[in-house]
């Protein structure tokens, strides 16, 4: 038993704690972030689909919906992907005025899509088709809304970051920020697929 | 395997170099200016077929019109997947491809159990539910 003893501290266990660089495990938590930002979509969609048909009498996607002014839409936010994605590219070249510049057209698609959202709500509540005219009419609102909501976050994210970028430039925490939005930005572009499938070009059928 | 671990190791290597050190390579891939047009060509053409088969009024089976818009969504999220949010099973050993199938499978029960369950409650309730056909006011 005395040889058990004998084994120096440190063989079988680690004596000094981990040492982990600051923000290794930031893109894997906002990835869960996401993930779970994702589950509360999928409830949405889950309540839409169930409550869709449910019209009250009233209005129904057809006599609602504008399928150009949804493609424009669409049209938007992909391209705010890809001027998003340029300016990730412009970040590892360390290219700071590239990056705010591909920041600032990503910003403006984000935010003319936003415009055309609001002037579509705008125009179904002037119809008399707002939230609470029906089920349909709720789950539309709730999802379609959420999804609006976080654009209008990102682009506030966007914004704050141009500044940082600006007045600090590149330095790693902004480099890992702007990692973190790109993966948000790119994540609603993928939630917005589902938008336009499931509520406009299946509603239209 | 090993030519990818030594290219990754002078990427690396670059990397450092670039930034004086002080730039902690977190295994995440950015994308390149391929993957990224690649990923945006697809996406518009994988866009603009469901839209142009919708506002061209859809196929003569509904059906059908509704299994090839929602194919084309899903291979256009694939698509996002991996050359927008850059996915693969190597980035953080494993774990966010762990999350999202976990996330995926939360998903489908969610959405199917929804849909499966309130489907067949409406089918069965309707007779006591629909007020206004049977002159129950409402």
């Amino acid at each position: 038993m005395s040889t058990v003893s004998q084994t120096p501290p440190g063989t079988f266990w680690e004596t000094e704690p981990h040492h982990h660089h600051e923000g290794a495990s930031t893109s894997i938590g906002f990835w869960v972030y996401l993930m779970s930002d994702c589950l509360m979509f999928a409830i949405l969609f889950a309540t839409f689909g169930v409550l869709g048909g449910s019209y009250a009498a009233g209005p129904g996607p057809k006599d609602l919906f504008d399928l150009e002014l949804v493609a424009l839409n669409t049209a938007f936010l992909l391209l705010s992907s890809i001027t998003y994605g340029f300016a990730m590219l412009a970040m590892v070249k360390n290219n700071r005025n590239g990056t705010l510049a591909w920041l600032a057209v990503t910003l403006v698609f984000g935010l003319a899509f936003l415009g055309v959202e609001l002037y579509e709500f705008n125009h179904l509540i002037h119809l008399g088709a707002g939230p609470q005219r029906s089920a349909f009419l709720s789950s539309f609102f709730a999802l379609v809304g959420t999804h609006g909501l976080h654009v209008a976050f990102g682009c506030l994210w966007l914004v704050t970051l141009m500044i940082q970028v600006r007045q600090r430039g590149l330095i790693p925490a902004n480099r890992r920020r702007l990692s973190c939005l790109s993966m948000f930005w790119h994540f609603l572009d993928v939630i917005w697929i589902g938008v336009f499938t499931f509520v406009y070009l299946l509603g239209m059928i | 395997m090993p030519s990818i671990q030594a290219e990754g190791d002078k990427h690396h290597a670059t990397r450092r170099a670039e930034s004086h050190g002080n730039h902690h390579d977190d295994g995440h891939d950015h994308g390149s200016l391929r993957s990224y047009m690649t990923g945006f060509v697809l996406s518009v053409i994988l866009t603009a077929i469901p839209f142009a088969v919708v506002m061209g009024g859809g196929f003569e089976s509904r059906l059908l019109t509704a299994a090839v818009v929602v194919g084309l969504a899903v291979v256009q999220i694939l698509v996002h997947m991996v050359f927008f949010l850059h996915m693969n099973t190597r980035s953080d050993e494993g774990w966010t491809m762990m999350a999202l199938i976990f996330t995926v499978v939360i998903l489908v029960i969610v959405l199917a159990g929804s849909l499966w369950v309130m489907y067949h409650m409406n089918t069965n309730m309707m007779p006591q539910m629909n007020h206004e056909a049977l002159g129950l006011g409402s």
